[in-house]
């Protein structure tokens, strides 16, 4: 990655407090839990397909897939999160991402639907034990029963800790 | 139909905003990169206008003049000689020759439409 | 109506540096005793082309350099001053000066003042006449639009501006920026106007009466003189833009190839005989699209007389430059980049290469220097030299250096592997070097350079005989022939120009090594084997060496045994980055999409080839 896009990455404004109308995320499920994150970051959704393996790369990136001709890394949530099962299976989802204007692949378990939460619908994040830092959290969105962890993915996969984008020193 | 325009320099920079401009006021362009090349471009198509500049490789712009007023369909269309230099010396060899009238360089495209427009009608 | 000046801009850059550069060749080219006549001429219309096009863009101070010296160069070409080859030095400085004015204007970049008015100075006082700041109207219009009324400098005219002073001039009676002849004679020419001047006519009834000959002739006449001087300029992103989709176009193909190749060929005959124009079809079309991007390397070799030039002349040495293949196309996007390097290697051939005269004579040889440039394509890379007739490499000297710097060195090693050395960073980078090879500085940056583009550097030297300096380059950086190879279920592409050969090594040729891992003898070579399973950390079929396949492969000097399950085939593929999307990879150079539609990772031979060399390298 060049300098600049890395400054760009940088310099990416903080996650926009929620706005007054309502804002679209798309929900899915890694283990127990289910997750949200901004519809609008979100190009497409496809089945699992075998991917060619990157050696010397943490586990949780599975490798490239030829996606209409672009090679897209893809990242498996439930390896990264430490959750014991990831099975691959016909319900593998892997959510197509447009983030730091990259395009990448994110296997989850299922996805479920497109949701609207109102600014009021969405509580600050607690200090949470399960493997995401709360820095990567806009807060918890509830609806009806459930509850949601709102993840600001841009922010998430364009972080160190993924290891998506800095390049390997020589 | 649209009026077409010979424009002949041996200047890419020069050949692009005379093709801009005159295309952008409604003409159709046909570019030439010298008096050979003009020549042979005259002769495929009729133009109602030659622009010419005056310095250039092979044949230059007087000789271009002089060549197409030898030609049928050019002994009375309108040619005017692109120049850098304003004084008499060109004025006389340009009249000699045949061309219409002359336009100093460097002008602008508001300058340029004002004669072609005018010796166009 | 009001068009924006700007959007003509960068054509003018790119001209005027197109016309310097003509310029600058014309000018090393003059024969300074007897100048041909149309060489004065053409260097005289670039002069006039740049100036012309200044004012027009409103570049006045490139105007004011380029009037000056057109002046010198329109009294030189009708015989009125005489050439001497003081005049060639300052006019070869006022391209220098222009090309820094042009910098100024198209990056921002800063232009010395003093130097431009030094320039501008010398080529007046060499015309006999004293410099002025204002000088009499021979160029009126532009005069009065580079300095204002009262000699106010318009530092940045904007077009608005530039047109209100043009306005300004056009109500001075004086000079008319524009005028007809004969206006009585002008209504004849008008009056026709509306209508074509009907030349088409009497052409076409001509050619009717004669038949369809003279027609044809004419129409040939043309055609050549299109095919001859008609180009378009395109932007480099719509090039690349086809390129890319050409690319998927040959991936598409190579599917379908693929996907039919199992169909019964008695049944599908006229389904497999197509699929066969579409792929001859397709490769011809990849090639003509491929060659857009390709560019002759003399637009690198032409800048060298000049550095040889003035190097050799500052240096007091005696030095010819010669250059071979210049014709030789390789990639725009490589063309930008090799400058820098040659640049470099050609320098330090000038500097540490080339003795002085007198040391020449001492040993016997021609007491002039020879610096030679050479390109030429090899299989699917074209090869840059650098060669001189200089003093060679010392080998003593970089070992003892080596050592001192704390390498793993060993008297047996190879000279190639000694040269390679010099590339080191910390190595070239102390001043002692020039002492110990004759090699200077930066040697660690070019050839980081040369790998940045997917290439390698090697060194050919003789002591007392010269060096000769081999960049090698893939032809462009969009596909490459590749073998793919098996490791387990993954499959890799190793580019082809790496190669040297394949084999399955008998028992007794492989052997190991305390410390340096195992090596496989091959024609009287001991070549060390990178197990590609180890490496990418795969489950291969074959983890014991004395089964699979070795891929020998040479990387700037460096040969290694690649350990593999089996070659599957040759292609030629399509790089894709993995950075796009993803980061730079250890091991890996690109990936491709294969027929099959899966995605291959494209091996990084020269990583792995100096990784395997661990003990030497890692020292440094």
């Amino acid at each position: 990655m060049t300098q600049a896009a890395l400054a760009r990455v940088a310099i990416a404004p903080e996650a926009p407090v929620p706005a007054q109308g309502p804002r679209e995320f798309l929900t899915f499920r890694l283990g127990e839990e289910e997750y949200g994150i901004e519809i609008l970051k979100v190009q497409e959704i496809r089945g699992y397909e075998a991917v060619t393996a990157i050696a010397n790369t943490p586990e949780f990136i599975k490798g490239v897939i030829n996606l209409r001709g672009t090679i897209v890394p893809i990242v498996d949530m439930r390896i990264k999160f430490n959750l014991s099962s990831a099975n691959y299976d016909q319900f593998t989802v892997v959510i197509i991402l447009n983030v730091a204007e990259r395009v990448v692949g994110m296997v989850v378990d299922s996805v479920s639907d497109v949701i609207s939460l109102g600014s009021e619908q969405v509580r600050p994040a607690p200090s949470f034990a399960a493997g995401l830092d709360t820095e990567y959290i806009i807060g918890l969105g509830t609806i009806d029963e459930r509850m949601l962890i709102l993840v600001d993915i841009e922010k998430l996969m364009a972080s160190r800790d993924m290891a998506l984008l800095e390049v390997i020193a020589e | 139909m649209a009026k077409t325009i010979l424009a002949v320099d041996d200047s890419a920079s020069m050949r692009q905003m005379l093709a801009f401009t005159l295309t952008d006021a409604g003409y159709e362009v046909v570019e030439a990169v010298d008096g050979e090349d003009a020549l042979e471009k005259a002769k495929a198509k009729p133009m109602n206008l030659v622009l010419t500049d005056q310095n250039m490789p092979r044949m230059d712009g007087l000789d271009l003049v002089r060549a197409l007023r030898r030609l049928p369909g050019y002994r009375t269309a309108p040619i005017l000689i692109l120049t850098t230099e304003a004084g008499e010396a060109i004025k006389s060899r340009g009249r000699a020759v045949g061309a219409t009238g002359w336009l100093v360089k460097p002008f602008d495209p508001q300058r340029l439409l004002e004669v072609v427009h005018k010796v166009m009608g | 109506m009001t068009i924006d000046m700007t959007q003509f801009y960068q054509v003018f850059f790119e001209e005027s540096a197109e016309l310097l550069a003509e310029m600058e060749r014309l000018l090393l080219a003059l024969d300074a005793g007897a100048p041909q006549k149309e060489d004065l001429d053409a260097i005289f219309r670039t002069a006039h082309s740049i100036k012309g096009g200044g004012s027009t863009f409103g570049f006045s101070e490139i105007t004011e350099t380029a009037h000056v010296l057109e002046t010198l160069l329109d009294r030189l070409r009708n015989g009125e001053l005489s050439l001497s080859s003081e005049m060639t030095d300052v006019f070869l400085k006022a391209v220098d000066v222009i090309k820094m004015q042009l910098a100024g204007r198209q990056t921002g970049s800063s232009v010395d003042e003093a130097a431009v008015r030094d320039i501008c100075t010398r080529l007046s006082t060499l015309g006999g006449r004293e410099f002025n700041a204002s000088p009499a109207a021979a160029v009126p219009v532009a005069r009065r639009v580079a300095f204002g009324e009262g000699g106010e400098r318009i530092v940045d005219p904007s077009p608005e501006k530039l047109f209100a002073i043009l306005s300004a001039i056009e109500e001075r009676p004086a000079e008319p920026a524009y005028g007809l002849f004969a206006e009585s004679q002008a209504p004849g020419a008008q009056g026709q106007s509306p209508e074509p001047p009907a030349p088409s006519h009497p052409m076409r009834r001509a050619s009717d009466a004669a038949g369809a000959a003279p027609a044809r002739t004419g129409r040939r006449a043309s055609d050549r003189a299109d095919g001859e001087r008609s180009s378009i300029r395109v932007s480099v992103e719509k090039v690349d833009q086809l390129i890319n989709l050409v690319g998927e176009l040959v991936i598409t193909q190579a599917m379908l190839a693929e996907a039919t190749s199992r169909l019964d060929a008695a049944v599908h005959q006229g389904l497999l005989n197509r699929m066969g124009q579409l792929e001859r079809n397709t490769r011809a079309l990849q090639e003509s699209v491929m060659s857009i991007r390709m560019m002759p390397i003399s637009f690198v070799f032409s800048r060298f007389p000049r550095v040889v030039r003035d190097l050799a002349a500052k240096l007091n040495k005696q030095v010819e430059l010669k250059t071979v293949g210049e014709g030789t196309e390789l990639d725009k996007g490589l063309i930008e980049k090799i400058a820098d390097p040659l640049n470099h290697l050609v320098r330090n051939s000038l500097d540490h290469g080339i003795e002085p005269a007198e040391k020449r004579v001492a040993v016997g040889k021609d007491p002039k220097g020879t610096i030679t440039l050479r390109a030429f394509h090899q299989g699917g890379s074209i090869v840059v030299e650098v060669a001189d007739d200089g003093a060679g490499l010392n080998r003593a000297k970089i070992l003892a250096k080596a050592r001192e710097r704390g390498f793993a060195v060993h008297e047996d090693m190879a000279d190639k592997e000694v040269w390679q050395l010099i590339f080191e960073p910390g190595f070239s980078t102390a001043d002692a070097v020039t002492d110990v090879s004759g090699r200077g500085v930066g040697m660690d940056v070019v050839r980081k350079n040369v790998r940045g583009m997917g290439g390698n550097v090697e060194i050919e030297s003789r002591p007392g005989e010269g060096i000769c300096i081999s960049i090698r380059l893939p032809l462009t950086l969009a596909i490459l022939d590749g073998m793919s190879i098996a490791v387990g279920k993954e499959i890799f592409i190793i580019p082809l120009t790496y190669i040297v050969e394949s084999l399955q090594p008998a028992r007794e040729d492989l052997s190991s090594v305390t410390g340096r891992g195992r090596l496989v003898h091959v024609r009287g070579e001991y070549l060390p084997v990178v197990p590609l399973r180890e490496v990418f950390k795969i489950e291969a079929a074959h983890t014991d060496i004395h089964q699979g396949i070795m891929v020998i492969v040479e990387s700037e000097g460096i040969k290694v045994a690649l350990h593999v399950d089996e070659l599957v085939g040759q292609h030629q593929v399509v790089i894709k980055s993995l950075e796009t999307n993803y980061r730079k990879t250890r091991g890996i150079s690109g990936a491709t999409i294969m027929g099959d539609g899966k995605v291959a990772l494209i091996m990084d031979v020269v990583a792995l080839a100096r990784g395997s060399y661990g003990p030497l390298l890692r020292a440094a």
